[in-house]
């Protein structure tokens, strides 16, 4: 699931094309394993999902088994999902959180439908998961959670472990929190501390049954609790017995190997990278390769805040990071110190965008660069704040008065997120205009291997400010006309501050066409409307490139955003089965690619999956007066592959 | 006063960054080529003369001077200035000069706001301004009306005020910006006159010369919508007895002959205005704009009552030393070049764990 992958038709995935569960792809190794006396069997990729309650640190067990897993050389891809209440009450439904890894040796796109191993820290966490495990995939328990109470919490009546419910799944009864408090006697910690520990248990454990290295969660045990050495040392240990319970019980007789993905990538030096992590390293970039200062106002907010939480961290690269009062302030200080000549970001979600929307409109009339970082989460209101969506379109579209065009700029993949945070500066610097860039929590959080771009790859967006007159008035004189446009991209000179003779007033009240002067002239009006519409609808994107490798496709999928993933995987799955498909991605939204109308004429059919309810498509039909056959999704969940693969073939069957 | 360049001006720490002119200034480098827009009579021409003749004091680089407003009849003012200015949206602006200052800390940069732009829309920011002490000077033009929108009541007209949307009389409790500012923390808080040259023109000496926010309430007469509102500060005869002029060092004194006084109410603690006897005399209030405590300057600020303005204190009410928020902004960039070593972009992209794909 990387970005460079040249084309998906030449990286496909042999398991996703069958649509087959992928312990059916498994085959038979002679010996070894990490003891070298049990049976080790080969896979060429493996869905995980470790659920349990908010408080068991299922997050940073899914984040280290990830760590381990990028560092073996799988490809990957991440599901991280939780609930917004930061400790829902424990063992209960809504508690639940879960961390769902896709790893492969070969290419992959998703984190993967359906769990191939479930790992069940309470019997919440085994009801809220189950309807997702398909039968005959394997189950972990923590057999110790399993008591009356805990049950009776979440509506079993009888044990799931005891009354025939779970005979369809291969089931591996574990007493987790026993075996770790065992295995921490001697460290002299509470049972509840010592309690805390089960999860590294179960990550010791998994470790040891996908033969994943090992070295690098310990040192990171021993770094993230340097202060308290013997918590560190406990957490090896139960990370340790964990393994060594692998290795020597009996319920565990076989373990898996999926080989590194190495023919998936190409030549490079690779890192797992989240995409919040990703954008905020485009943002660093983009302003080194600008060279320009990098500020962010920022008001923190749930999918968002982990971006602003990064840059703070990179203060030596220059980066001012605001932590202002409001949405509004934190984008009121970026467009201030975009006056000021710098690369001024704001992040947000969804709601944090409502309450910028004057400020976007601000920035449009003053034609100033900014970034407008949107994490979408599902809407509306506060509406699913953990959850993903990209219901944010039509408001980064329209949401603001009068006419005010915004680029929009979105990312396809958690990697993408840094080529697209470049991609996003360029336009805002080159146009001088606010520009969305519109991520969302599922790429947000998500994580995949990222090959990690040479500093001189990247591309020079360096500007220049106005440092003289632009303008010869009919006398002679030579003035500055801070709306004097490039001819070629219709952007305004950047004077900033303390550049001499180049005082100049601007406002949001209109301005007079090249002097900027406040100016209520009917004709001036509709001149500068007009003038700010064709600088946007006038910027420079690539044209869409089609995947059609048939040829004769007469059925288009275009996606746009996180889609990418599931659509991709559906679209090898629709024609490994015989069908044939042709798939586009937009990255651009706003312009669209030059090309899109001709491209979606030439298609009988175009099928537009979008977590919404049709944004995209309310869009292309408006615009191109063509037939759209829109699929939405709302659940906060990204799509799945199998379910896309079907209204795919339905379209083409049509 | 307007052909000279103050050398008081270019050793003082919340201008020491920004360049100086090269050449001497006069009040008309100040002046842009738009026709000023206010109603005549307006006490903004009087604000904005005084602004225009102070500039040339400040001996700064006029390049680095930015004027930064909301939305409202005073946030016109940038226009008028001839320096870089923002005419931006209704509130924001300390939000907007907040991101500017703190980027660029070598623009000196004002606000220009309204009492309906900076106590009613744009609340929030003001206090968070005030609080942060980013090196803003803001200057509050209070007419108590809104005036662009012809005529409502503002969050500081009198209750029971009769007005276009209160023809019953306003029911809103009025905000009194100084007690506002220096509940949320401001460490320079000033009230002055539109009509008062002299006083307005001493006030922003000293808003322009302290570290970090300062909030300088400027009472303005709008003719058009509220004529006469501060009458009884501006009425010889009446200012007498309404107008209590702080003097840093001096004791707090006022009406014919400096006859009354403001001395602490030894029961509650509190201030309160007496006829200066021979007895009392020494217990006279000495006002002390730099206290650390905020307390008796709160209490000056809640001597006027806001119906007849009698008791209303101007000048500088507190001046004190705070840290600057885009100073420390900029040592913690500092500190952290000095702890990590100037940023390196590779070693960012590749962080801690990669593994390499050999081709």
């Amino acid at each position: 699931m990387t970005s460079q992958v040249s084309s998906p038709a030449e990286q496909a995935d042999p398991a996703e094309q069958r649509g087959e569960p992928s312990h059916l792809a498994e085959q038979r190794s002679p010996a070894g394993g990490p003891g070298g006396t049990k049976e080790v069997r080969r896979l060429d990729r493996v869905i995980i999902r470790f659920a349990g309650d908010s408080g068991d640190g299922m997050q940073l067990t899914g984040d280290r088994f990830t760590s381990e897993t990028a560092s073996f050389g799988n490809d990957l891809s991440t599901l991280p999902n939780f609930p917004a209440e930061i400790r829902a009450p424990a063992g209960t439904l809504p508690g639940v959180s879960s961390f769902q890894l896709h790893f492969a040796d070969h290419d992959i796109l998703t984190p993967g439908d359906a769990p191939d191993v479930l790992v069940a820290m309470n019997p919440a966490a085994l009801k809220a998961n189950l309807a997702d495990v398909p039968r005959g995939a394997e189950i972990i328990v923590n057999t110790d959670e399993f008591t009356k109470r805990p049950m009776a919490k979440v509506g079993f009546a009888t044990s799931p472990l005891e009354d025939g419910s779970l005979d369809a799944y291969n089931v591996h009864p574990v007493p987790l929190t026993t075996l770790t408090i065992e295995a921490l006697k001697d460290f002299g910690l509470s049972r509840k501390e010592a309690e805390r520990s089960k999860n590294m248990f179960a990550l010791g454990l998994l470790s040891w049954m996908y033969h994943r290295p090992t070295e690098n969660t310990e040192k990171f045990l021993r770094a993230k609790f340097a202060k308290k050495p013997q918590i560190a040392e406990a957490n090896v240990a139960a990370f340790r017995a964990g393994w060594n319970f692998g290795e020597t019980t009996e319920d565990f007789a076989v373990s898996y190997e999926v080989a590194p993905a190495a023919s998936a990538f190409p030549a490079g030096t690779y890192r797992n990278i989240s995409g919040n992590l990703a954008l905020t390293y485009g943002l660093i970039a983009a302003a080194r390769q600008a060279d320009l200062s990098l500020y962010l106002g920022s008001y923190p907010i749930t999918p968002a805040s982990d971006i602003l939480h990064e840059l703070s961290k990179h203060k030596n690269f220059g980066v001012r990071t605001f932590q202002a009062e409001d949405e509004i302030a934190g984008i009121g200080a970026a467009l201030g110190a975009a006056f000021g000549g710098a690369l001024a970001v704001t992040t947000t979600s969804g709601p944090g965008v409502a309450l910028k929307s004057e400020t976007i409109g601000l920035a449009v009339s003053l034609e100033l660069p900014l970034l407008i970082v949107d994490i979408q989460r599902g809407g509306p209101s506060t509406g699913l704040p953990t959850k993903t969506e990209q219901a944010d379109l039509l408001q980064a579209m329209y949401g603001r008065n009068g006419e005010a065009p915004v680029p929009i700029v979105a990312p396809r993949t958690s990697a993408d997120c840094f080529d697209a945070a470049i991609d996003a500066a360029r336009i805002a610097l080159t146009y001088r205009t606010p520009v969305f860039l519109l991520s969302d929590g599922y790429l947000a959080n998500g994580s995949e291997p990222w090959r990690v771009p040479e500093v001189d790859e990247l591309p020079d967006l360096r500007v220049r400010f106005a440092s003289g007159p632009n303008h010869e008035l009919a006398d002679g004189t030579e003035v500055f006309w801070p709306y004097k446009r490039d001819p070629e991209t219709l952007a305004r000179p950047w004077a900033v501050p303390g550049t001499p003779g180049l005082e100049h007033r601007i406002g949001g009240i209109e301005k007079q066409d090249g002097t900027g002067n406040i100016s209520y002239d009917p004709a001036n009006h509709d001149f500068m409307v007009r003038t700010r519409q064709a600088k946007i609808d006038g910027i420079t994107v690539p044209d869409l490139e089609v995947d059609d490798p048939s040829g004769e496709a007469d059925t288009l999928v275009l996606g746009w955003g996180s889609t990418y993933g599931p659509i991709t995987a559906a679209v090898r799955r629709t024609r490994a089965e015989g069908h044939r498909i042709a798939q586009a991605h937009l990255r651009h939204l706003n312009p669209f690619p030059g090309n899109l109308g001709e491209t979606l004429r030439r298609y009988d059919k175009v099928v537009v999956p979008e977590m919404n309810l049709g944004q995209l498509a309310t869009l292309l039909r408006a615009k191109f007066l063509t037939d759209i056959r829109s699929y939405t999704q709302v659940s906060g969940m990204p799509f799945k592959a199998e379910q896309l693969a079907d209204v795919f073939k339905e379209a083409i069957n049509d | 006063m307007t052909e000279t360049i103050s050398e008081g001006f270019s050793s003082i720490e919340a201008l020491s960054l920004v360049p100086k002119a090269d050449a001497k200034q006069s009040m008309k480098d100040f002046k842009s080529d738009q026709e000023v827009r206010w109603c005549p009579g307006c006490g903004d021409y009087a604000i904005l003369a005084a602004v225009q003749g102070f500039m040339p004091e400040l001996g700064l680089a006029k390049e680095n001077i930015v004027f930064v407003s909301g939305i409202g009849c005073s946030s016109r003012f940038p226009y008028y200035m001839n320096t870089y200015g923002m005419h931006s949206i209704h509130g924001r602006a300390p939000a907007i000069a907040t991101g500017l200052a703190t980027s660029r800390r070598d623009l000196s940069v004002w606000v220009v706001t309204g009492d309906g732009d900076a106590l009613s829309i744009g609340g929030n920011h003001l206090i968070h301004a005030l609080r942060r002490n980013v090196n803003l000077k803001i200057l509050l033009f209070n007419n108590r009306i809104y005036g662009l929108t012809k005529g409502q009541y503002s969050p500081t007209s009198e209750i029971g005020k009769v007005t276009k949307s209160t023809p019953m009389g306003s029911l809103d409790a009025p905000f009194n910006p100084v007690s506002l500012a220096i509940g949320a923390e401001a460490s320079f808080v000033a009230r002055t006159v539109d009509s008062d040259r002299k006083h307005l023109t001493e006030v922003l000496r000293q808003a322009a010369a302290h570290p970090g926010t300062a909030l300088v309430e400027i009472y303005q007469n709008c003719n058009i919508f509220n004529d006469g509102a501060f009458e009884p500060l501006k009425d010889k005869q009446q200012a007498q007895e309404a107008v209590i002029r702080l003097e840093h060092g001096e004791p707090i004194r006022f009406g014919a002959d400096g006859n009354k006084g403001v001395v602490r109410d030894r029961a509650t603690g509190d201030l309160k205005v007496v006829a200066v006897t021979a007895e009392n005399e020494a217990d006279v209030l000495v006002h002390d704009a730099h206290a650390t405590s905020p307390t008796t300057a709160f209490a000056l600020s809640r001597l006027a009552d806001p119906d007849t303005l009698h008791h209303t204190p101007i000048g500088v009410l507190r001046s004190v030393d705070r840290p600057v928020y885009d100073t420390q902004m900029s040592d913690q960039l500092e500190a952290a070049i000095e702890q990590k070593g100037k940023g390196d972009l590779s070693a960012l992209l590749a962080g801690n764990d990669t593994w390499t794909v050999v081709g």
